[in-house]
């Protein structure tokens, strides 16, 4: 009796779940599908395509410069977003719903617009430039475009409220509690944000930290518009190979190798994340 | 942990006019009370009550609008909660999830930078004084409720704080375990001559393990006494229904009969004879309270030691109801004077009663307590 119920729920979750399923299946699945089967056939099966990746550097240069500047911009992403997340995480109720919306609002338009928006401010004559030679602080321009320092400009602006909303669900989560409760055990201020909340924010920071390292490895418009001819990201030659040069196979062997170091950093990533979780104690 | 290894046991705690206003609302209202040191002291009231508030207001976490907290005479305002060396357990625990028991118990030691050597011993004074030995290497969710309890009140006392401060830290327990770890409690305080400040809502947890109770209503303290005292002579109508229970009867004062004690008739002319909580004149309407367990049946045992003078009125049993130990009687008076609970202990019981029984009941004039009444 018991095990048909249980079937009988499980066939409920199904149909629930079962249009996603669907979109998924013909939108993401198979797609992926043949992308994967392309990286290895053109006019008959061939490993053609790998092999040109690993043999040429520039492509496993470009990988390379690829995650390192993820990983800068996802650093600057926390520096910027954990302090803002906290502020929201501690702050009134009232000021926090309005610092949310604060946070969300670039979503309402465009990426594009909003990319060439920076490339006004941060260029040559652009109001950054301006101020900052107002200001005494430099005496000509500084290159902040069509380089990377636009790049991870660029990016960790649009990448930003990702890492606060993601870091901010977590701490919203710590009972105040145990602040206090550290407070009435002598810590001060910075000790009991050292010892207490922040260990216990660490799962908003491996999953913020996640999810924009992720995002950024395939961003395209942005170091496309921001950077320079140097600055080339894994997205961008795919987007060539599709574009330019039309050769689909090797855009699908780049996408697949891109797929591939992605879910392996996923992989480890998740095994120190396991461990956090056991230290952090919740369950 | 023995009281002469600490600073001499407990300090006082005295709280002067203190005051507290959320916008337009007065979260407590002018609370003065002198915790004496070394006692065990409990805040007592219902949700809304102002008890918790006073309670964060002493800890340093609420600051007061206006008012006092003095700690053996010196003033706490200036101070945040951290330079304030209370000791603090919290209705939800809050130990520390990412640490073991012996990094929780630690962590005030650790804050305070004593040697490795002195942690270690103190952390296994404070597990032994908690009985918890032997958990040190656990995470908060590998313990059940009673053991964070434990862990949380180990974590509160092992920098010797001169002062306790708790906040329902037994609400979140089962009957039983409650009942044990109030015991416990009581006999750690005694043994270490803490000052415990506790807040409660539950009234039978107060009388169990308090020196002295205040009860607090609306932000005001409505009596503050020992835990007979406000069993035995409630000041108010309130206490007297708050804490445990009571029968009331609506009346007018008839005469005075000197000593504080007056004649009274009741809305449905039964007459009897009380104490006034306060000052009463003639022809005044009063509430009159007695509890159900010294009503006792005319002819029962006990019934003769009442003696010639004491209150007496006869009903009609509506209800009987079985509890165990005692039999719980629902006893009519007739239209306008209600109806009495009366409770019978069951070893007495040689004569149950049945619902329509006629039963006439006696009770000493000394344990009706009379309240003035606003007029209806």
């Amino acid at each position: 009796m018991k095990a048909s119920a249980e079937r009988r729920e499980s066939l409920r979750y199904l149909l629930i779940l079962l249009p996603a399923l669907l979109v998924l299946a013909v939108l993401f699945a198979y797609p992926l599908l043949g992308i994967i089967n392309r990286s290895v056939y053109k006019a008959g099966y061939t490993l053609d395509f790998y092999r040109q990746i690993f043999r040429v550097p520039v492509y496993l240069q470009v990988l390379w410069a690829t995650f390192r500047v993820s990983a800068v911009v996802t650093l600057v992403c926390l520096a910027l977003g954990y302090p803002l997340a906290y502020v929201l995480a501690t702050c009134r109720p009232r000021t926090a719903r309005l610092l949310t919306i604060i946070v969300i609002l670039p979503f309402f338009t465009s990426i594009i617009v909003r990319t060439y928006a920076w490339m006004v401010l941060l260029g040559r004559n652009g109001i950054v430039n301006q101020y900052l030679m107002v200001l005494g602080v430099a005496d000509t321009p500084l290159p902040l475009l069509y380089n990377q320092a636009g790049v991870v400009i660029g990016m960790s602006y649009v990448l930003l409220p990702y890492m606060v909303l993601t870091v901010y669900s977590v701490m919203q989560g710590i009972d105040p509690a145990f602040v206090r409760a550290a407070h009435s055990l002598g810590a001060s201020r910075l000790q009991a944000f050292r010892r207490v909340f922040l260990p216990l924010s660490l799962p908003g920071i491996a999953a913020g930290t996640l999810l924009v390292f992720i995002l950024s490895l395939g961003f395209f418009i942005t170091p496309a518009l921001m950077g320079g001819p140097g600055d080339v990201m894994i997205a961008m030659l795919i987007e060539r190979e599709v574009e330019i040069t039309l050769n689909w196979s090797f855009a699908s062997a780049l996408a697949v190798v891109l797929l591939a170091l992605t879910l392996a950093g996923f992989a480890g990533y998740n095994r120190i994340v396991r461990l956090e979780r056991i230290f952090e104690g919740r369950g | 942990m023995a009281p002469s290894e600490g600073i001499g046991g407990g300090a006082e705690v005295r709280l002067h006019e203190l005051t507290k206003t959320f916008g337009s609302v007065a979260a407590v209202r002018h609370v003065s009370v002198t915790v004496a040191a070394g006692s065990f002291f409990t805040l007592l009231g219902p949700s809304g009550s102002g008890k918790t508030t006073t309670l964060m207001m002493v800890a340093g976490f609420t600051y007061p609008t206006s008012g006092e907290v003095f700690v053996d005479g010196k003033p706490m305002a200036a101070l945040p909660p951290q330079k304030r060396d209370l000791g603090m357990v919290f209705q939800s625990y809050a130990v520390f999830p990412h640490l073991t028991v012996f990094e929780n118990i630690a962590f005030p030691l650790q804050i305070r930078k004593a040697p490795r050597l002195e942690t270690l011993h103190r952390v296994g004074e404070a597990l032994e004084l908690v009985r918890l030995t032997g958990y040190e290497g656990r995470l908060p969710r590998q313990l059940s409720g009673g053991e964070q309890q434990r862990v949380a009140l180990a974590r509160a006392l092992v920098f010797r704080p001169r002062v306790l401060l708790m906040d329902e830290p037994l609400g979140a327990l089962d009957k039983k375990l409650r009942a044990h770890m109030q015991l416990e409690l009581k006999h750690i305080q005694q043994h270490l001559h803490v000052t415990v400040l506790y807040v409660t809502h539950d009234q039978e947890e107060a009388l169990t393990m308090s020196d002295r109770v205040a009860v607090m209503q609306g932000g005001r303290i409505e009596q503050v006494g020992s835990p007979s005292e406000l069993y035995d002579a409630p000041a108010s109508r309130f206490v007297a229904d708050f804490i445990g229970e009571s029968n009331f009867l609506d009346g007018v004062t008839v005469a005075d009969e000197g000593g504080g004690r007056w004649r009274c008739r009741g809305a449905g002319g039964v007459e009897f004879s009380g104490i006034g909580a306060a000052a009463l004149r003639p022809g005044q309407p009063i509430t009159a309270a007695v509890r159900p367990e010294k009503l006792v049946q005319a002819g029962d045992e006990g019934a003769a030691a009442l003696g010639p003078h004491a209150n007496a009125c006869k009903g009609v049993v509506e209800e009987a109801i079985y509890v165990g130990d005692v039999t719980r009687y629902r006893v009519s008076l007739g239209a306008d004077d209600g109806a009495l609970t009366i409770k019978v202990p069951n070893r007495f019981a040689a004569r149950p009663l049945a619902a329509g029984a006629a039963i006439a009941l006696l009770w000493s004039p000394d344990d009706t307590r009379l309240f003035p009444r606003e007029a209806a």
